[in-house]
C-alpha cells in the first residue's frame, strides 16, 4: 500500500474535479461522493500507518525528476515515514468526520456541493503538503492549502466580515509565506537540492555556513509563524472563524495551522543545526502560547475562545519543538521533538471535536455569545458530554489523550526555567478558559430563555462524529504511554528504542495544575462564590487589555495600516492639490504630456506588439499565396523546387563565398510559376479560402 | 548450385497476414450481409485490428524471410501507432458508414486495413524494395478512401490531386532509390550503408550522384509527411476526403513516412548528415525544411476558417516540430520523435474525431459553425480544448512533453562537444512558432467558449466515437503527466539505429 501512497491525496483532487465538471447541480452525489473518497483515503492512511509501523518506522521514498537543469532538479514525490504516516491518519480522519458532519451542518446551503468541492480541495493539498518528500512540492501544497483556506473562509462572501477576513487570513499568511520562499532560495542557493533526504544530509554533514544556516531555518519557520499562525502573525485566525464551523474545525484548528508545526517538525535538521534559530522558535511559541491563553480567558465569542485556545496549543507545540532542537544543538536529551508531534495529533482530535460540538451547539442556539447560553446540558444529549470529554482532555485529565501529550511538553521544559513556570501557567489558564466555557454553556440557569426553549439536538450525521472523536480524545494518547515497549515515542524516533523519561512529580504538578485550572471556574462560574466582575473590576487594565486582544489588531491598524491608507491619501491629495494648485498652462502641458505619452502608447508601444502580430499574420497571408488549389501547379512547383535544391547543393559546393545566384532564381521562379497558377481557368471545386 | 528459399518466419509476420486476412473478411462479410449490416461491419473491422495487435505481442524481435523482415522495437512502437490510428479512424467513422457510404461500407473499412497492412510492413523492412512496396501499398488505398464520396467534388477532387502529386512523389522517391542501388549495388540498408561509405573511403568523395538520390528521396518522403516545399496537397486533401479518413492521413501516413525517412536516412545515410560531407550531406536541408514546415504551417494555419483545413496546415507545423528530433542524430532523437508521435495521435485523432462527430450532425467544418458550443456540449467543448492544448503545447498535456523532449534532444545534440550548433537555431524557430500556433487553436477555444451567441447543436456520440475520444483523453492527459512507460519504450529504438546511449 505504501507504494501506492499517492493515490491518498489524488483520490480528493479526483472528487474535486468530478464535483466541479460534472456534479454540480447534484448535492446529494456530489458529497456522497467527496465522502465516499475521504473514506477510502482514510482507510489507505490507517493501511499505511500499520505498514510503517509494521517497517519499524523506516521511511519510503518515491520520486521521479520532473525538471532536471544542470545544477539541480525539481522532483514530484513522496516520503512516507512514521510523521507523515501520522499525519495523513489525523488530516484523513479528521477530513472524514467534517465531511458527514457538514451533511447536516450545511444542509439547505445554496452551494452546497461546491463547498464539498472546496473540502476536497483542501484534503488534496494538505494530504500533497504532508506526503511531499521535497521542499518544493510542499511550498506548492503550502500555497494551495492557503488558497483553499482564503475560499472557505469567504464562502459565505456576502457578509463583509467573512470577505475582510479571508482577505486578512490570506494577505498576513502571505507575510510568513515570503519569509518560507526566502529561506528556500537560500537553502537551494547553499545546498543546491530541495529533497528532505539530501538536505538533510548536507546540513548534517556541515556544508553549510552556520550563519546561512541559521537565516535560512528562521526564514522557513517565518512560513509556519504565518500558518500556524504564532505571534505576531496570529492576528488572522479568530478572525478567520467567519467562516462556516466544519471548516474552523478541519482547517483552522487540526490540520492546516498544525502545517506550521508539522514544517518545523519536518525540517527540525536545521534547527538542530542552529541553535539560534531555534532558541527564537521556541521563545516565539512560549509568547504566542502565552499571549492567546490570556486572551482567551476573557472572550465570549464560544468559537473565538476556541481559536485563541487553537492559537495557544499551537504555540505549546512549536515551542516544545524549539527546546528540543536547541537541547539536541546544545548536546543534551530532549523529549521536545516526539512532544510536540504527539500533542500534534491529540490536539487535532479534540479540538477538531471542540470545533464540531461548538458548531452543534451554534446549531441550536443560533448565536455564538457565550453570554446568551446556559444550562443547555439537558438538551444536548450527545453534544454537551462529548464537549465536556474534549474539555477534560484539553486539561489534561488523566487518562485522557490531552494529559500524555501535555505531560510530555512539561518535561521538555524542565530544564529551562523560565519556560516550566510559564507553561504551567498556561496549562492553568488553559484548563479555566475551557472550563468557564462549559460551565457558561451547559450548566446553569438559561440566560435566554427564548432561545433555550428553541435548542434541540443535532441531527444524527452531525452527532456521530463527536462520538467518534470523543473516543479518540480519550484513546488516542494511549499510544504513548511512557512504560510501552514500542509506543509513540520509539515510533517518532524512526523504530529507535526511546522511553520518555516519565517523572510522577511532573504529571502531579501538571494534574494539579490543570484540577485547580477547573477547581477556579467551578467556583467563579458555577458556584458563583467568587466574582468574575469584582476580580475583572480590581485588575481592570489587565481585564480590558485581555479582551481587547492586547490591541494588536489596534496596534496593527495604527503601525501599518493607518500609515498606509495615510500615505495613499497624500499622496492622493498630493496629486489633487497639484493639479488644483497649478494654473491652466501647467495643465495644458501635462495635457500635451499626456497626449505626447498616449500616442506613444499608441504607436510604438501597442505598435509593436500589434506589429509583431501583423507581420506573423501577414506572413501567413503571403504564403498562402502559393496554395492555388490546382493540382499541375503544385507539381510543377514540387519539381521547380526539388530543381532549386539541386542548384543549391551545387552552388555551396563549386561556388564559394559567393550567393548561390541559381538556387534564387530558379526558387523565386517556382514561387511565380506556382503563383500564376491562379490564372489558369480551371472550374474546381475547392473553396475560395485560399486561392 | 541449389537455389535455397530463405527459411520462413511466419510467426514474425502474423499481425500482418492476420490483418490482410481480416480486410477480405470484412469486405465479403458486407457483400454477404447484403450491405444491412451497418454498425455490425464497422465492429467486425474494430475486433480485427485488436486482434491484430493482441498478436503483435507474441511476434517477438528478430528478423526473418532473409533480411526482409525485421521486427525491433521501432517496428514495433510504431506499428502499435498505425494499428492506434486506424482504430481511432474507424472508430470515429460509424456516423459517416450509416449515412454517406452506405454502398462501400466493406470496401471503405478494408481499404483502411489495407493501407494499415502497408504501413506495417513497412515498419519491418529493411530493405529499400521492400520499403518501397510497403509504401505503395500504404499510399494507393488512401488515394482511393480520398475519393470516397463519389458525387462530392471537393471529395474527387482531393482524391484526384492526391493520387497526380503522390505518384509524381513516388517516382521520385523510386528514381532516388535506384541511384542508391546504382552506387551501392545492393537494397539492404545495412549493407548500403557499409558499401557507400567504402566506396566514399576509397575514392574520397561519392560526387553530385548521391546528391540527386538524396535530393529526389527527400522529395518522395517530405510529400508523404507534408514538408515544405512539398506540402500543398495537405490542406486541400484534408478537407476535401472523409473526416476520417484525413485523420488516418494525419497519423497513420505521416508515422509511415518517418519511419521510411528514418530507415533510410536516419539508418542508411547516417554518414553524410553533417556539412563536412558537402554536398552529399542532408542534415541542414532536413533543417531548412522543418523550419519552412514550422513557419508557413503555423502562419498560414491563422487564416483559416475551415477548420479540417487549419488542422491540416496544423499537421505540416508538428511535421516541423518531428523533423527536429529527426536531424538531432543522437540517443534522444529518434525516441523523442516517437514519443511525439505517439502523443501526436491521441491529440489529433481526438480532435479529429470531434470534428468528425459534429459535422456527421451539422454538415458544417467551419471554425465559426463552433460559437457558442460549450453552452450546448459542455463536456465536448472541454475535450476539444484539451486535444487543441495539448496540440499547442500546453503542459500538463502529452503535447507539452512532446514538444519538451525533441527540443530537448536538439539541444543535446547541439550542445555536445562536437556540437551542431544550428540546431540552436531550429529550437528558436521551434519555441517562436509554438507561440505563433496557440493563436489558431485557441481562436476556435475561443468560439466555444467566448462567442454571445448560443449553439443550436446538440452532438450525438455513438459509443464508438465516444470511445475513441475517451481513449485520447487518457492518453492526451496520463502521457502527458506521467510520460515514463512510453519513454521507457521508446528508449530501446535508436539502439537499432546504432545510436548507443552513454
Amino acid at each position: 500500500m505504501t507504494e501506492n501512497a499517492y493515490l491518498i491525496f489524488l483520490l480528493p483532487l479526483l472528487s474535486f474535479m468530478m464535483i466541479v465538471f460534472f456534479l454540480r447541480w447534484k448535492e446529494k452525489i456530489a458529497a456522497g461522493y467527496s465522502i465516499i473518497t475521504i473514506l477510502i483515503s482514510w482507510m489507505m492512511s490507517i493501511w499505511v500507518l500499520l505498514e510503517t509501523i509494521a517497517r519499524h518506522g523506516v521511511a519510503h521514498e518515491a520520486f521521479y525528476k520532473f525538471v532536471e537543469f544542470k545544477s539541480f532538479s525539481l522532483e514530484l514525490g513522496i516520503l512516507v515515514d512514521p510523521l507523515t504516516a501520522v499525519m495523513l491518519v489525523v488530516v484523513t480522519t479528521v477530513g472524514a468526520c467534517v465531511e458527514i458532519y457538514s451533511l447536516g451542518y450545511m444542509h439547505g446551503d445554496p452551494r452546497f456541493s461546491r463547498f464539498y468541492a472546496y473540502l476536497s480541495l483542501f484534503l488534496f493539498s494538505m494530504l500533497g503538503l504532508v506526503l511531499a518528500n521535497n521542499f518544493f512540492m510542499i511550498f506548492i501544497f503550502w500555497e494551495l492549502v492557503g488558497l483553499t483556506s482564503y475560499l472557505l473562509i469567504g464562502f459565505w462572501f456576502e457578509k463583509k466580515s467573512a470577505a475582510d477576513a479571508c482577505k486578512k487570513a490570506f494577505i498576513t499568511t502571505r507575510v510568513g509565506d515570503l519569509g518560507f520562499l526566502v529561506g528556500l532560495m537560500m537553502l537551494i542557493t547553499y545546498a543546491g537540492t530541495l529533497n528532505y533526504g539530501e538536505l538533510f544530509e548536507l546540513v548534517g554533514a556541515g556544508a553549510i555556513p552556520a550563519t546561512i544556516l541559521t537565516i535560512a531555518a528562521i526564514g522557513v519557520f517565518c512560513g509556519a509563524v504565518g500558518k500556524s499562525a504564532q505571534f505576531p502573525l496570529h492576528v488572522w485566525l479568530p478572525d478567520a472563524m467567519e467562516g462556516p464551523t466544519p471548516v474552523s474545525a478541519l482547517i483552522h484548528a487540526a490540520t492546516m495551522v498544525a502545517a506550521g508545526v508539522y514544517l518545523v517538525a519536518r525540517s527540525m535538521t536545521l534547527f538542530v543545526g542552529s541553535a539560534d534559530a531555534s532558541m527564537v522558535v521556541a521563545i516565539i511559541g512560549l509568547t504566542t502560547s502565552l499571549l492567546a491563553a490570556t486572551i482567551a480567558i476573557t472572550q465570549v465569542d464560544i468559537k473565538r475562545i476556541l481559536a485563541y485556545s487553537t492559537v495557544s496549543q499551537l504555540g505549546y507545540m512549536i515551542m516544545a519543538l524549539g527546546l528540543y532542537g536547541y537541547d539536541t544543538a546544545m548536546g543534551h536529551h530532549s523529549p521536545g521533538y516526539y512532544a510536540g508531534t504527539f500533542h500534534l495529533m491529540t490536539h487535532a482530535f479534540f479540538k477538531a471535536l471542540l470545533f464540531l460540538g461548538a458548531g452543534s451547539v451554534i446549531h441550536a442556539v443560533h448565536t455564538n455569545d457565550i453570554r446568551e447560553m446556559g444550562g443547555l446540558l439537558p438538551k444536548l444529549k450527545i453534544t454537551a458530554p462529548t464537549f465536556m470529554i474534549a474539555s477534560l482532555s484539553i486539561a489534561g485529565i488523566f487518562p485522557l489523550a490531552g494529559f500524555w501529550s501535555k505531560d510530555e511538553i512539561v518535561a521538555a521544559t524542565v530544564h529551562h526555567p523560565i519556560f516550566y513556570i510559564l507553561t504551567l501557567a498556561i496549562a492553568f489558564m488553559t484548563a479555566f478558559y475551557m472550563w468557564r466555557l462549559c460551565f457558561m454553556v451547559f450548566f446553569g440557569k438559561p440566560r435566554d430563555q427564548h432561545r433555550f426553549e428553541h435548542a434541540h439536538e443535532s441531527p444524527k450525521n452531525m452527532s456521530y462524529p463527536l462520538i467518534f472523536l470523543a473516543f479518540l480524545s480519550v484513546c488516542a494518547g494511549w499510544v504513548g504511554i511512557p512504560w510501552l515497549s514500542h509506543g509513540f515515542a520509539s515510533f517518532a524516533y524512526h523504530g529507535e528504542p526511546y522511553h520518555p523519561h516519565f517523572s510522577f512529580l511532573n504529571a502531579f504538578i501538571a494534574s494539579a495544575v490543570a484540577l485547580s485550572g477547573i477547581g477556579l471556574a467551578y467556583l467563579m462560574y458555577y458556584k458563583k462564590s467568587i466574582s468574575a466582575e469584582k476580580i475583572g473590576a480590581m485588575i481592570r487594565p489587565l481585564y480590558l487589555g485581555s479582551y481587547n486582544k492586547w490591541y494588536f489588531d489596534e496596534i496593527y491598524q495604527f503601525i501599518i495600516i493607518d500609515p498606509l491608507m495615510s500615505f495613499a491619501r497624500f499622496m492622493w491629495s498630493f496629486d489633487a492639490r497639484g493639479v488644483d494648485g497649478v494654473v491652466n498652462g501647467t495643465a495644458r502641458l501635462t495635457m500635451l504630456w499626456s497626449d505626447l505619452k498616449m500616442w506613444f502608447d499608441k504607436w510604438i508601444v501597442d505598435g509593436a506588439v500589434n506589429g509583431a502580430g501583423w507581420l506573423v499574420t501577414q506572413l501567413g497571408n503571403l504564403l498562402r499565396l502559393i496554395q492555388t488549389g490546382k493540382a499541375q501547379s503544385y507539381a510543377l512547383f514540387m519539381g521547380a523546387m526539388i530543381v532549386a535544391i539541386g542548384f543549391w547543393k551545387y552552388e555551396s559546393t563549386f561556388v564559394e563565398g559567393a550567393w548561390p545566384k541559381m538556387t534564387i532564381i530558379v526558387a523565386i521562379c517556382a514561387i511565380v510559376l506556382a503563383i500564376l497558377g491562379r490564372l489558369i481557368p480551371q472550374e474546381t471545386a475547392s473553396p475560395e479560402e485560399d486561392k | 548450385m541449389e537455389f535455397q528459399l530463405p527459411p520462413y518466419s511466419l510467426k514474425m509476420m502474423l499481425p500482418e497476414l492476420f490483418l490482410f486476412g481480416w480486410a477480405l473478411v470484412v469486405i465479403a462479410f458486407d457483400l454477404v450481409s447484403g450491405r444491412k449490416k451497418e454498425s455490425a461491419v464497422g465492429y467486425l473491422t474494430l475486433a480485427g485490428i485488436l486482434i491484430a495487435g493482441g498478436l503483435l505481442a507474441f511476434t517477438g524481435y528478430g528478423r526473418g524471410f532473409g533480411n526482409m523482415f525485421f521486427n525491433d522495437p521501432m517496428a514495433r512502437f510504431f506499428k502499435i501507432i498505425f494499428l492506434g490510428a486506424a482504430f481511432m479512424a474507424v472508430g470515429s467513422s460509424f456516423g459517416v458508414l450509416k449515412e454517406r457510404v452506405r454502398n462501400h461500407r466493406g470496401e471503405y473499412l478494408g481499404l483502411i486495413l489495407f493501407s494499415t497492412v502497408g504501413m506495417m510492413f513497412l515498419a519491418s523492412s529493411q530493405e529499400l524494395l521492400s520499403l518501397y512496396i510497403g509504401l505503395e501499398l500504404t499510399t494507393i488505398p488512401l488515394f482511393v478512401l480520398a475519393a470516397f464520396y463519389k458525387d462530392n467534388k471537393l471529395s474527387v477532387e482531393a482524391g484526384i490531386k492526391y493520387f497526380v502529386v503522390g505518384a509524381f512523389s513516388s517516382a521520385l522517391l523510386l528514381y532516388g532509390i535506384s541511384f542508391l542501388y546504382g552506387m551501392a549495388g545492393t537494397t539492404d540498408i545495412i549493407q548500403m550503408k557499409i558499401n557507400l561509405a567504402i566506396t566514399h573511403l576509397t575514392f574520397k568523395s561519392i560526387g553530385m550522384t548521391l546528391v540527386i538520390a538524396v535530393v529526389t528521396m527527400l522529395a518522395g518522403i517530405g510529400f508523404k509527411l507534408g514538408l515544405p516545399p512539398f506540402h500543398q496537397w495537405v490542406p486541400d486533401v484534408y478537407e476535401g476526403s472523409p473526416t476520417p479518413v484525413a485523420a488516418f492521413l494525419s497519423i497513420g501516413s505521416k508515422a509511415a513516412g518517418l519511419v521510411a525517412f528514418a530507415k533510410i536516412f536516419v539508418n542508411g545515410l547516417s554518414a553524410f548528415f553533417g556539412p563536412e560531407m558537402l554536398p552529399n550531406d542532408w542534415g541542414q536541408l532536413v533543417a531548412i525544411m522543418a523550419i519552412l514546415a514550422m513557419v508557413l504551417g503555423n502562419t498560414v494555419a491563422i487564416w483559416q476558417t475551415n477548420i479540417k483545413r487549419m488542422l491540416g496546415y496544423s499537421s505540416i507545423a508538428q511535421a516541423g516540430y518531428i523533423m527536429i528530433g529527426m536531424v538531432a542524430m543522437n540517443v534522444y532523437g529518434l525516441s523523442s520523435v516517437a514519443y511525439y508521435m505517439f502523443a501526436y495521435m491521441f491529440a489529433n485523432m481526438g480532435a479529429f474525431a470531434i470534428v468528425t462527430i459534429f459535422e456527421d450532425k451539422t454538415e458544417s467544418t467551419q471554425i465559426s459553425s463552433y460559437r457558442g458550443l460549450s453552452k450546448s456540449e459542455p463536456a465536448l467543448s472541454l475535450i476539444l480544448s484539451i486535444f487543441l492544448l495539448s496540440l499547442a503545447g500546453i503542459p500538463p498535456l502529452a503535447g507539452f512533453m512532446a514538444k519538451y523532449y525533441v527540443f530537448a534532444a536538439a539541444v543535446e545534440k547541439a550542445s555536445s562537444p562536437n556540437g551542431v550548433t544550428w540546431l540552436y537555431w531550429l529550437v528558436g524557430v521551434g519555441l517562436l512558432t509554438s507561440v505563433f500556433s496557440l493563436y489558431y487553436y485557441v481562436n476556435v477555444i475561443k468560439q466555444m467558449y467566448f462567442s454571445r451567441e448560443d449553439s443550436p447543436y446538440k452532438i450525438p456520440v455513438s459509443a464508438p466515437a465516444l470511445a475513441v475520444i475517451v481513449i485520447c483523453l487518457i492518453g492526451v492527459i496520463l502521457f502527458g503527466i506521467w510520460p515514463e512507460p512510453i519513454l521507457q519504450f521508446a528508449k530501446d529504438i535508436p539502439a537499432s539505429f546504432g545510436f548507443l546511449a552513454r
